[in-house]
């Protein structure tokens, strides 16, 4: 690429991309703009700054139960996901049973279907068994749509270098237990922390199932639902910035699990 | 006494035991709480509802009254037609941004390029379709940006519509799809490449003949992925749609919420399923034949 022709590609290139840019981030930039909003109505022109919406988001008893609701349904869906998971991602790695085709598209149906169909159906079934909607039926609904993607990230980690590492361990007299504790997990702790994360961004943001199963105390995004009636109110702004900061976070733990793994895999 | 064979066989039995003790319980929370449920919806759907309890007795009435009834039947023509354009868009913003990505953006600014491209996938999905509703509305970003400029005189009415749940989903799954597509450009050997050019083609020649076959896989998977959330999906319909053109979740949700009519909810859920796993078995078999 030489002079005139080669300037101008480049410059075709950045505009394209701009372009693409402006789309991606359009909705997100007025989104957390207009969360500072001075007026009432998040619409252009804008005013202020002001950072009255995020001491109303925060004052509101609502909106902080649902952060710690979808907190604790969050972390404690992820581990248990994490945690079959794992055992079952071990099993088919080390044990290979017959079947392994079988039992691994089992596990893996989940993933396709609608979670409207899932939530649909843990309704009718709990509902039939007389019980009442909580959030541990919510928490069961997560386990559900994450196994699968947790079962994935861990099985495709375990590979064959730690199986001689875990064979040295059990020819030096290790029970098969603790070559799990000692060898195998410390070993790819950085799959399981991703498979976690990732499992807990699917849990903070997910809306049907949590909707469908809850009735008094309700997750995050079941809250920012309920604020959704009241139209365009600069508070929801607040509460969606605070909530796409939360998943940026785990976002931003779950990329560094992943390169560490990469540096530190040999 | 044993002999070293049956030694053999018996660790290996123990080995399988062990093997399917490690899978069981994702299994069984598997076929407990995903199957399980599925299976009793389904009986559920040849129940009907009776003013304020359930008919029992097995029928097809429910399936019979959504496919005879337009306006329920029009609700899966919608979902099919907007998952279908969504599909069809997302890939074709999609590729080029991917393309532009893996071939023209210097190598050690590719990975900042594409988590730029893709991070606010991270907003919330219900805070996202908001943030959309913000952009679009009446006295919006668009319609005062557009009346700014004197292109318009009256604001346009976006949001509210089909254009306003397309353009939601699109911004998504163009994420989304891009993902995939960089993933299957960046495995292309440039000598292919340049192979293609040494030979004579043109850089059109090369991208339709070399380029486009060997990113296909991405592609597909993209287009396979947008499709499935795509037509399963309530949240980006309700919002940015609102009540025109109702696709089948929402009616679905209806049901549920307002009427409290289970039997034909769980006949309608049905029926999207056996959608999702038609749309899931041709792609699967096809992909399979790709790779």
């Amino acid at each position: 690429m030489t002079g005139g022709k080669g300037f101008a590609r480049l410059i075709a290139v950045v505009a394209a991309l701009a372009a693409f840019y402006v789309f991606i981030y359009l909705p997100v930039a007025v989104l957390v703009l207009f969360s500072f909003h001075a007026g009432t109505v998040p619409v252009p022109p804008f005013e202020g700054p002001t950072l009255e919406w995020y001491a109303e988001v925060l004052g509101n008893g609502r909106v902080t139960d649902g952060i710690f609701n979808s907190i604790l349904v969050g972390a404690l869906s992820s581990l248990l996901a994490a945690g079959l998971g794992f055992l079952a991602a071990y099993g088919m790695a080390r044990h290979s049973p017959p079947g392994s085709t079988v039992i691994q598209a089992a596990i893996m149906m989940p993933l396709t279907m609608s979670y409207l169909v899932i939530g649909l159906g843990l309704l009718i079934l709990f509902s039939s068994l007389g019980f009442g909607k909580s959030l541990w039926l919510v928490g069961i609904g997560h386990v559900v749509i994450n196994l699968p993607l947790c079962f994935a990230i861990i099985v495709s980690q375990l590979g064959g270098h730690q199986a001689a590492l875990e064979r040295a361990a059990r020819d030096l007299g290790a029970s098969e237990f603790q070559v799990i504790a000692r060898v195998t997990v410390p070993l790819i702790w950085p799959a399981l922390f991703a498979a976690f994360c990732l499992a807990f961004t699917f849990s903070w943001d997910e809306f049907v199932i949590a909707f469908l199963l809850t009735s008094f105390d309700v997750t995050l995004p079941v809250v920012i639902w309920s604020m959704l009636r009241t139209g365009l109110n600069p508070e929801t702004n607040a509460a969606g910035t605070l909530v796409f900061l939360v998943s940026l976070a785990v976002a931003v733990a779950f990329e560094l699990a992943i390169s560490r793994r990469k540096g530190t895999s040999p | 006494m044993m002999t070293p064979a049956s030694a053999e066989t018996r660790a290996r039995r123990a080995d399988l035991r062990r093997g399917y003790g490690f899978v069981a319980p994702a299994l069984v929370w598997t076929a407990a709480f995903f199957a399980l449920p599925i299976a009793i919806t389904a009986v559920w759907s040849l129940f009907t509802r009776s003013g304020r309890t359930r008919d029992t007795s097995l029928s097809l009435a429910n399936y019979e009254r959504f496919f005879a009834t337009p306006g329920f039947l029009s609700a899966l023509v919608n979902s099919l037609e907007v998952a279908a354009i969504v599909t069809v868009v997302s890939v074709l913003l999609a590729y080029p941004l991917a393309w532009l990505i893996a071939f023209r953006v210097p190598a050690r600014w590719q990975r900042l390029a594409l988590i730029l491209a893709i991070l606010p996938f991270w907003t919330s999905y219900i805070v996202r379709s908001y943030a959309w509703l913000l952009v679009l509305a009446p006295n919006g970003v668009v319609n005062q940006a557009l009346m700014a400029t004197g292109l318009v005189a009256e604001p346009v009415s976006i949001a509210y519509s089909r254009t306003a749940t397309v353009i939601g989903f699109v911004h998504f799954f163009t994420m989304l799809a891009a993902l995939t597509i960089y993933a299957s450009l960046v495995q292309i050997n440039p000598r292919l490449l340049q192979a293609a050019g040494d030979l004579g083609a043109s850089a059109v020649q090369t991208f339709w003949r070399v380029t486009l076959p060997l990113s296909a896989s991405g592609v597909a998977v993209g287009a396979f992925l947008t499709f499935l959330i795509t037509i399963g999906d309530y949240i980006t319909p309700q919002i940015l749609g609102g009540n025109t053109d109702v696709v089948l979740p929402q009616l679905i949700l209806f049901q549920i919420t307002r009427r409290g009519d289970i039997p034909f909810a769980a006949a309608m859920s049905l029926v999207l399923m056996v959608v999702i796993s038609v749309v899931y078995i041709l792609a699967a078999r096809r992909l399979r034949m790709r790779t």
